[in-house]
């Protein structure tokens, strides 16, 4: 009896030996199969972190064929998150390029010694978006700091996207030079990109900072009704700077594009006529030195 | 391969994660109370409409019964985000719904979730009940028992199914983050909940808040099966003593 149960362990043992044997070949074999499988053994990924404004205005679905194109052995891949993501993804080794917009903030990145430098790529504005009536009567004031303040006398709604996002960060600024610490039922956060806080706004009937961009967009696609209220204020400047990490995996090709995107080609082919024909005017003006 | 140093990650955002549950930081709670109560509420009422439901499909034998438990079944593997999207254009301003207002509110978040729960209420109802002898409800029917008093008892013979119903109607709906992040909108104080939290805080790297709301939600869910195991387990033993 007791033979016949050790014949039957043995048995189990060597099934399970053979059985692993097997499945660590397959996975041997299977290696160098996607060796060969591969076209271009040099083509790299670089992995580029960007805020929501430049992918939901549709910039990259131009810029980065282009770059692709006159870089065929480079891959960009896009993250598109709220600038202070994108920064802290920078900090974390898990990007090789940014395209942000908060001056100080990439300043601070360069200073900190995850960049060698940054540069200005482009611009657009900021505009405060809200409801056609304009409860508030914002329109007309001659600062944004102005309309902000009168926002908040009024208690009229106003989603912040609360997500440490480059918008986030100027609306927060806007709120400290009115000298308004905003607090209250009116004041909402949603913790999400432009555009659900774009759609937000709308249904809610507030106000909210957003890029020209993301509201063209959305407003063209008619996904909201919300009016421009306020704009051209020179507080609603809105800078995009280029940072290549230092010491990412990518770092060379994420020189080459950064490179790329202040060449003349990509400045004044790719970036100054993205819009045009959709919107009549181009949605981010180019600005590289 | 592995950088085991870097495990570190892990064992910080845990560290700040449980510092920032007993230091009190009244941000989590209140993110862990709206998640109760509008859970808590959504799964009453999915239970208010999927016990009758789950009661008539398992007791009833005809056509029709079949294709509405095939129906509940589907309903139990009903995509939250799909509930989401169309909880969120009925609700839309442009919406039919729209002049309520209740796009981006707790209410909103309470309908996706009953849509979401209310099936596998009734599915798993429908199987508990089924279960049970046709028999013994013939039976008490010749008693004289009642329509209403039948159900009942049947539901009794049950309750161990009906545990089970309560803790996976609750468990999917408190853990779902799809639907009420479309519907409610994460909205801070409002509509903000510890799935909808716990997305937004590991988007922006703040790994400890996001730990401490992921303790809680683990804790909860242990809680709620064990709740289930109890119940389960103190009917076989009343089970076994009727044997």
């Amino acid at each position: 009896m007791s033979l016949v149960k050790n014949r039957v362990k043995f048995l189990c043992a060597a099934l399970l030996v053979a059985l692993s044997v097997f499945v660590l070949s397959g996975c041997g074999a299977k290696a160098p199969q996607k060796v060969t499988k591969a076209p271009t053994p040099k083509q790299v990924n670089m992995v580029l972190a960007s805020t929501t404004s430049t992918q939901d205005s549709g910039l990259f679905d131009v810029l980065i064929p282009a770059f692709e194109k006159a870089n065929p052995t480079i891959k960009v891949q896009v993250v598109a998150i709220g600038t202070g993501e994108a920064i802290q993804k920078g900090r974390d080794g898990d990007a090789d390029c940014l395209l942000v917009h908060a001056k100080s903030d990439e300043e601070q990145f360069v200073k900190d010694g995850y960049a060698d430098s940054r540069a200005d790529v482009m611009y657009n504005q900021f505009v405060i978006v809200g409801p056609a009536n304009d409860p508030a009567k914002i329109a007309g004031s001659k600062t944004a700091a102005e309309a902000f303040k009168k926002i908040a006398d009024e208690k009229a709604k106003f989603v912040s996207r609360a997500d440490d996002s480059g918008t986030n960060k100027k609306e927060l600024k806007i709120w400290k030079a009115a000298g308004i610490t905003p607090s209250g039922s009116w004041y909402k956060k949603s913790g999400q990109g432009m555009g659900e806080t774009l759609k937000m706004v709308d249904e809610l009937g507030a106000y909210t900072l957003t890029d020209q961009a993301t509201y063209l967009v959305m407003e063209k696609e008619k996904a909201i009704e919300s009016k421009v209220l306020f704009a051209g204020a020179p507080d609603l400047f809105n800078q995009y700077g280029v940072l290549v990490v230092k010491g990412a995996k990518q770092e060379a090709a994420a020189q080459t594009f950064h490179d790329w995107i202040l060449s003349k080609e990509a400045q004044q082919t790719v970036i100054k006529n993205f819009g045009t024909a959709d919107f009549g005017s181009p949605l981010f003006t180019p600005n590289a030195k | 391969m592995i950088d085991f140093a870097k495990f570190s990650i892990f064992t910080d955002a845990i560290k700040g994660g449980f510092g920032l549950l007993s230091s009190g930081v009244i941000d989590v709670w209140t993110i862990v109370l709206t998640s109760l109560k509008v859970s808590s509420l959504a799964v009453s009422i999915a239970l208010l409409i999927g016990i009758p439901f789950g009661y008539y499909l398992g007791t009833r034998r005809s056509v029709s019964r079949t294709t509405a438990l095939v129906i509940a079944n589907a309903g139990m593997g009903l995509p939250p985000t799909v509930v989401g999207l169309f909880i969120s254009m009925l609700l839309s301003r442009r919406g039919p719904l729209g002049d309520l207002g209740l796009l981006y509110s707790q209410t909103a978040m309470v309908i996706a979730q009953i849509v979401i729960a209310a099936p596998i209420v009734a599915a798993i109802v429908a199987s508990g009940v089924s279960a049970v002898p046709a028999q013994l409800r013939l039976q008490v029917r010749s008693l004289g028992a009642s329509r209403i008093q039948e159900a009942v008892l049947t539901l009794k013979e049950s309750r161990m199914v009906l545990f089970a119903a309560v803790a996976a109607g609750f468990g999917s709906i408190i853990s779902e983050v799809g639907a009420v992040q479309m519907v409610g909108g994460n909205l801070e104080g409002e509509t903000r909940v510890m799935t909808t939290a716990i997305v937004q805080f590991t988007r922006m790297g703040n790994y400890p808040e996001a730990v401490a709301l992921a303790i809680v939600l683990l804790a909860i869910i242990i809680a709620v099966n064990v709740f289930v195991t109890l119940g389960q387990t103190s009917s076989d033993r009343h089970t076994k003593a009727i044997n």
